[in-house]
């Protein structure tokens, strides 16, 4: 019967033999994530600090429908996406269907909401506190976001660690618009999905181990980067 | 950027602030000129940082003009260039001392270059240079205000406006602001500046204008209202028995 | 300093991201197949073989036999490999394939609890089995998702004059779940299903599951090109040398001996067994 202990030890003999298929795979999640996270946040910063700064007729409306689309399920975008990609949608020229840029596309459009709702809380509590003293300073707009987005740094990094760990945690869009093809679009979440499925169950469990040990991993060099600069700020 | 065409006098006519129902300041009217220290004083609650906030721009009055030059000048950016308020609790980045000090100089378009050797200079003359890389925020008090000050005096804006600038801090520190005021007075910075430390302002004014529940109640050279002011309520305040 | 962290950023974007993965002059072939070809090896083994003896490049997507049909209708994949005659017919019909050949056939069987509650083992007709199952109301778990597997298993109730759906939740379970999940359930709820050979020697979660009735149907599988004609840019050239080499002797072959823990779930085209219990 399968144990915890099994999968810790399958996750120990994995990650200590450094077996070739892991690597790839545990490369391919790093790759497609971090691609994902990198450009929602060059989209989603500025359209966050743009929401946190800018008064306009709707916005209500927009910030409900930018904080529901935080809890986009990934399989509907996954399907959509699919849709869209597909050689019988309209963006089938590309030839993108199956590929890692199809899993980057759908990952980012699955964070970015995400980056840009927390980024607009963050800044404009940060410009209630700002306010008055850039407005002194007869701050333009695009000077403000960029002041108000390097002070929130510390919270920033925070947000991007969420909008990571959503998309390295999630296999309904991965899989249906990259295909689990082994080799080439295979990830953690959609190995540990195929593993299951096959009733491979401890080996499952130790992939699952695996990615949470990248997640620690991820998360502790983020917040030893964080806080070494943040020493360096101080002297 | 060097000073160029001045954005002095300052003409304030019929200036009204209401919220809701409650009017806050009430038809005040006056003129500013350079070459005086200007002290607005009054009880908490008069209506000074209000009024001051307004005649920088940071609020908008629901009546009356606030003009600035002669002729008035129309373009408001211009005027906004030219000014800078220093506020009662200073609001630093999280940054470091210099770093704040280049911000603002940045956003105030100075060249990349110029911007490290007027930084350095405001850092030198507020006495903080030793600190200069510290984050801005574990500053004491007294050195967020004289940097929140640096800032201004890398700057250097024709009319820097001081909102109770040295309440909460203790006798050195408030000397040393004040000491930094002299100097951008000397310098030729208009001085527009609120207090309810009669001290303060026996110190610093030139010319009081005393403000009581939202009204100007007198305009004066300083000796003047400190010996003989004219409204009642002026009198009870220098007499230490107005309250609100 | 901000600058800066935009270079950065931007130079991140460019080296992780390649567009021209699939520029159309130099990609591999696609072949979209059922799950049960890969949950047994067989296809990580053809594979390696196409790697090894031919220069023919292939990415293999793996889905339920429905959605491997629609991604050849939409033009998504060269090739489909599936096991299910009358979709794959109304397929060529409608002309979404221009070519289809047979390939390999595994074969179905009753699995279930070693207990055998409902004493079916060893009968020889599924009918007789089916009814005691449902005489007995012994927890029988479907694949419910039109697969194959599922359409071959409608059949046989079809055949034993019982209509299990009338007691859907009850002791007949429709999963809507690929092979692995659905043995997954039946392995720890102890029920019966219908599994093919292919899935049934590589799953490595039996627990006190074990075979009752084998060989009960054939479980054949084609493969059939996508039509150029509907979808030019079908790689035809590469799809016609793969599915030579496949339903050619060196393809065959490997076919009829590939063996997983001890056991030769496929046998090729020619030697396919026709039986239905």
């Amino acid at each position: 019967m399968t144990s915890f202990a099994e999968g810790l030890s399958h996750a120990i003999e994995l990650i200590i033999s450094f077996d070739n298929d892991l690597i790839g795979i545990i490369a391919m999640s790093l790759k497609v994530s971090i691609s994902a996270v990198l450009i929602s946040c060059i989209i989603g910063f500025p359209i966050g600090a743009s929401l946190a700064l800018c008064k306009f007729r709707g916005r209500n409306l927009v910030l409900v429908i930018l904080n529901s689309f935080m809890g986009l399920p990934p399989v509907v975008v996954g399907l959509i996406v699919f849709l869209l990609l597909s050689r019988s949608g309209p963006f089938g020229v590309l030839g993108l269907l199956f590929t890692p840029t199809a899993m980057i596309i759908a990952q980012t459009i699955l964070i970015t909401p995400i980056i840009a709702a927390l980024t607009r809380q963050t800044i404009e509590d940060l410009w209630d506190e700002y306010s008055e003293y850039l407005k002194s300073l007869d701050s333009k707009k695009i000077d403000t976001m960029q002041t108000l987005l390097w002070d929130a740094r510390f919270s920033l990094v925070i947000i991007v660690l969420a909008g990571f760990g959503r998309a390295i945690a999630e296999v309904g869009a991965v899989m249906i618009v990259g295909g689990n093809i082994d080799n080439i679009t295979r990830v953690m979440t959609t190995a540990i999905a195929l593993e299951t499925s096959k009733g491979n169950l401890s080996i499952a469990l130790g992939l699952g181990i695996t990615l949470l040990f990248i997640a620690f991993a991820v998360n502790g060099v983020s917040q030893f980067i964080s806080s070494v600069l943040s020493k360096r700020a101080m002297l | 950027m060097t000073i160029n065409k001045t954005i002095m006098p300052l003409n304030v006519k019929n200036l009204s602030y209401q919220i809701g129902n409650k009017k806050l300041i009430q038809d005040i009217e006056f003129s500013l000129v350079s070459g005086k220290k200007t002290v607005l004083l009054g009880p908490n609650g008069a209506g000074k940082s209000l009024t001051l906030r307004l005649c920088n721009g940071l609020l908008q009055p629901t009546s009356g003009s606030i003009n600035w030059g002669m002729p008035q000048i129309k373009n408001l950016n211009r005027i906004r260039h030219h000014q800078l308020m220093v506020f009662q609790r200073p609001v630093l980045l999280r940054r470091s001392v210099k770093s704040n000090i280049e911000h603002a100089l940045k956003l105030r378009r100075v060249p990349l270059g110029e911007r490290k050797s007027r930084a350095m200079l405001a850092l030198k003359k507020s006495g903080l240079e030793p600190l200069e890389n510290f984050p801005a925020r574990s500053l004491s008090g007294g050195e967020q205000q004289r940097l929140a000050l640096a800032r201004a005096w890398a700057i250097m804006p024709q009319v820097l406006f001081l909102d109770e600038p040295t309440n909460n801090l203790d006798p050195a520190a408030v000397r040393s602001v004040e000491d930094l005021i002299s100097s951008f007075h000397n310098s030729g910075t208009k001085i527009i500046m609120t207090t309810h430390d009669l001290a303060q302002a026996k110190r610093i004014a030139d010319e009081v204008l005393f403000i009581h529940n939202g009204k100007l109640l007198e305009q004066s050279k300083a000796e003047s209202f400190f010996l003989r002011p004219k409204s009642p309520e002026g009198l009870a305040f220098i007499s230490g028995e107005l309250l609100c | 300093m901000l600058k800066y962290v935009y270079i950065i950023l931007y130079l991140f974007v460019f080296t992780f991201i390649n567009i021209n993965q699939t520029s159309a002059d130099n990609r591999p072939l696609v072949l979209a197949t059922t799950t049960s070809v890969d949950s047994s090896g067989l296809l990580k083994h053809l594979l390696s073989k196409v790697k090894e003896q031919t220069d023919i490049k292939i990415n293999v997507v793996v889905r339920g036999t429905g959605a491997v049909l629609n991604l050849g209708i939409r033009g998504d994949v060269d090739i489909v490999l599936t096991h299910d005659r009358n979709s794959e017919d109304s397929f060529v019909k409608n002309n979404h394939g221009s070519l289809i050949k047979d390939v390999m056939s595994s074969h179905y069987m009753i699995v279930g609890p070693d207990n055998d509650p409902a004493k079916i083992a060893g009968l020889l007709n599924v009918s007789t089995a089916f009814n005691l199952i449902a005489n007995t109301n012994t927890l029988f778990l479907s694949r419910g998702d039109n697969s194959g597997t599922h359409k071959t298993e409608i059949l046989f109730w079809n055949k034993s004059g019982v209509n299990p759906k009338l007691w859907s939740g009850k002791w007949y379970r429709e999963t809507g779940s690929g092979m692995g999940a659905t043995l997954n359930m039946a392995s720890v709820l102890g029920g019966y299903l219908i599994t093919e050979s292919g899935s049934w020697f590589s799953f490595g979660n039996r627990g006190k599951l074990t075979i009752l009735m084998d060989q009960i149907a054939p479980n054949p599988y084609r493969i059939i090109l996508v039509n150029p004609e509907k979808h030019p840019h079908v790689l035809v050239n590469d799809a016609l040398s793969f599915i030579n080499w496949l339903t050619g002797p060196i393809g065959q072959n490997i076919i009829d001996n590939y063996e997983v823990n001890g056991n030769k779930p496929y046998s090729s085209a020619s030697k396919i067994k026709t039986i239905f219990r």
